[in-house]
């Protein structure tokens, strides 16, 4: 090897590969601290004082959710308590959640726990996708809250013979197999009447989370392939 | 240490190594049957209903996916270690025990995923039967295990790098595998905010495939080149350094793809999409390298040989293993790079997001990555296991590389056009509803392509068959120059 260029060699090869990963490691732990920040959970003092969580506290339960077109954003953004016109939360107009809309920070952070355990220990997620993750074998679940299917005039609701949302939903996650809305049906997990609570608190929770527009122009077009 | 590449006999790391990977191809076998299950239950929704429901099914695949290609990757470092450092592998007693309790462990899991399933919504579910997050559901005392029995491999590889003599690839393994076995830690804690939740969940996920992984098969191959066409060192192991460094340079940023809508901010928009488009380059990258390297050595032994044509021989001292390890580098770049570029872009995802467009990735890209890079390695410990000198394809060999591939390439076409319909009639047009999700799914294009989704997994499964009556009886074959 007569002429040596620094192109073929070995060292030069290895230190280029340590600061590029060292560079990329570095640039993500930092991007994971502004992150973490970013999507922890809120608290009802935010929800009170009008500030927009990305990830809003167990008491958001208590507020009416939609999920709604921001100009700002060009893109729909979850809306809770109301919207100020701008596609901002006003944080005012309560919904009653099975009867109640003051549950207490400990009573919904309760029900958002139970919820949370729930879908992992009926592996909700190797059928579903949350936050568009999973499987692909049943109905995305990040905004089925909003799903007017589960609304005062929607089918799920009707067929459950329930008066509100919750309880339809979950009436329907104790007894799926009896309301089958399709030939391919959700099967009997054992959800049990207070499991199905939280897990209703964990679905309405991850419907007011922002997911920069995903899943976009839901709800927004009904039946659109029937040509209606 | 080119004397001992072809013979694994009385080398223990070796031996090891087979169990390794027997294992691996009986879970690699179990993976497809379970696959088959979930394919059968698109088509015939009421197979097997509230028995082994889909969601078991699906568990059992992809678990049995990852756990078996984990086999046969430390499998491959404890095969290949006595001939990159020249010394038995130091621990190796310790390694065989782990490697049992990693067996016995897996069966406990197993069982309880078949058996038990479900269970209240409380921690002991998380902590004995499973934890309900996609890909790394093994409860919690599993975790335990696995962080163990990995700390046990990792320090086997790192005294016997330290020990014997350290070459370029393995100190890129020893540097890889313990960020392989710490990420795994990401993923072992519950958290009731899901947006949390999946920011780690994918540290574990997309940090595995999407970088520790690929700089693993860039090692291997790098590995495999030397010892199956007699590739250069200096070279493999200059083109190994670049490509840890296009890997890692993309991959690890290349996170970002998923962090578009799982409540993180925007500007994983711009980061995700920019690193992401670029890690298709390595796969590039490594691609070339391979058929270079081949042709190169090819070139040099027909000039030496000054021989007329015909006679020249070819460099290949294992045609099967060859073989996975070409078909590794295609399909690498059609399924992590072009089947992944499709739906990297959040203009893209925002559709494709959660449809079947990223099964058929999932599928082409764990096929072509991994599946083919780690069958070319147990057919390597074959032909060294039996002091096979130049190893040839037999007729089952041929058979079994061809019908799996196909196929697997024809899961992923039916798949992608399920995607469209997915993205065309659920999402683009009718808004990602309950309604609008069922409406895509009865639609005939959907409906045909998992009909024929189903086709191509009987093919693969048949292929696998034949791959496993390979294995069993290529070894004593006197086709073989020993």
């Amino acid at each position: 090897m007569a002429n040596k260029s620094v192109w073929s060699d070995n060292r030069f090869w290895q230190r280029s590969a340590a600061w590029v990963t060292g560079f990329a490691s570095v640039l993500l732990i930092w991007l994971t601290f502004d992150t973490s920040a970013q999507i922890s959970m809120g608290n009802d003092a935010d929800l009170q004082n009008g500030v927009t969580k990305r990830v809003p506290g167990p008491t958001v339960i208590n507020y009416k959710i939609t999920y709604e077109m921001s100009q700002k954003r060009g893109h729909e953004v979850p809306i809770i308590g109301g919207n100020d016109g701008k596609g901002m939360s006003l944080f005012q107009e309560k919904e009653t959640f099975f009867g109640r809309d003051d549950w207490s920070e400990e009573e919904a952070a309760e029900l958002l726990h139970l919820g949370k355990l729930g879908t992992q220990a009926k592996n909700c997620m190797n059928c579903h996708t949350l936050l568009g993750n999973g499987a692909y074998y049943a109905p995305d679940l990040t905004k089925a809250w909003l799903d007017p299917a589960w609304g005062p005039n929607g089918s799920m609701q009707a067929m459950t013979g329930k008066d509100t949302k919750e309880e339809a939903m979950a009436e329907f996650l104790q007894h799926p197999s009896q309301y089958p809305t399709h030939e391919r049906m959700m099967p009997n997990l054992g959800i049990t009447a207070e499991e199905a609570k939280g897990i209703v608190a964990f679905l309405k929770h991850m419907s007011s989370i922002d997911t920069n527009g995903f899943p976009r122009n839901f709800a927004k077009i009904q039946g659109a392939v029937h040509g209606k | 240490m080119a004397s001992n590449h072809l013979t694994g006999i009385g080398s223990e790391s070796k031996q090891l190594a087979t169990w390794y990977f027997t294992f691996a191809a009986i879970l690699f076998g179990a993976q497809l049957l379970f696959g088959l299950v979930a394919a059968i239950q698109y088509v015939m929704p009421g197979f097997l209903f509230e028995v082994l429901d889909f969601s078991v099914a699906r568990m059992l695949h992809i678990n049995a996916l990852v756990v078996w290609m984990v086999f046969a990757m430390f499998g491959a470092v404890y095969w290949l270690l006595p001939d990159e450092t020249g010394i038995e592998t130091v621990g190796i007693k310790i390694g065989k025990l782990l490697y049992w309790i990693f067996v016995a462990a897996i069966a406990v899991v197993v069982l309880v995923y078949l058996f038990i399933q479900v269970g209240p919504a409380d921690e002991t579910t998380i902590w004995f039967i499973q934890e309900g997050r996609e890909y790394i559901e093994a409860p919690r005392w599993a975790d335990f295990g696995i962080v163990v029995v990995a700390l046990g491999f990792v320090g086997n590889l790192f005294l016997t790098g330290m020990k014997g003599k350290r070459s370029g690839i393995v100190t890129v393994l020893m540097a890889d595998m313990i960020a392989f076995a710490g990420l795994y830690l990401a993923g072992m804690f519950f958290t009731d905010n899901i947006s949390v939740d999946q920011y780690w969940w994918w540290w574990v996920i997309h940090l595995w495939v999407e970088a520790t992984w690929e700089v693993y098969v860039g090692s291997i191959a790098a590995y495999g080149l030397i010892t199956m066409i007699g590739a250069h060192r200096k070279t493999v192991e200059m083109w190994l350094w670049i490509e840890v460094a296009m890997l890692f340079g993309s991959g690890i940023l290349g996170l970002g793809h998923h962090y578009f809508w799982i409540g993180t901010p925007e500007y994983w928009w711009e980061i995700g999409a920019l690193f992401s488009a670029l890690e298709p380059l390595p796969l590039v990258a490594m691609f070339i390298h391979v058929l270079y390297d081949w042709g190169k050595t090819q070139g040099a032994e027909m000039n030496a040989e000054h021989t007329d044509e015909d006679n020249v021989r070819s460099v290949i001292k294992n045609k099967p293993a060859f073989t996975w390890f070409v078909l590794n580098a295609f399909g690498n770049f059609l399924g992590a790079g072009i089947w992944g570029f499709f739906h990297t872009l959040p203009q893209v995802n925002l559709y494709t997001h959660g449809t079947q467009f990223t099964s058929a990735h999932g599928h082409l890209a764990f096929f072509g990555a991994y599946a083919t890079i780690l069958v070319g390695m147990m057919y390597i410990a074959i032909q060294g296991t039996n002091g096979i000198k130049v190893m040839k394809h037999t007729k089952s060999s041929i058979w079994a590389v061809s019908m799996i591939t196909g196929g697997v390439v024809g899961m992923t076409v039916a798949l992608t056009i399920a995607g469209y319909v997915q993205v065309l009639v659920s999402r683009a047009q009718m808004g990602a509803t309950w309604a609008a999700y069922f409406d895509g799914q009865s639609g005939m294009w959907f409906a045909q392509a998992m009909d024929w989704r189903l086709i191509m997994g009987a093919v693969t499964f048949i292929g696998f068959l034949l791959l496993a009556k390979d294995f069993l009886s290529t070894g004593k074959n006197p086709v073989h120059e020993r």
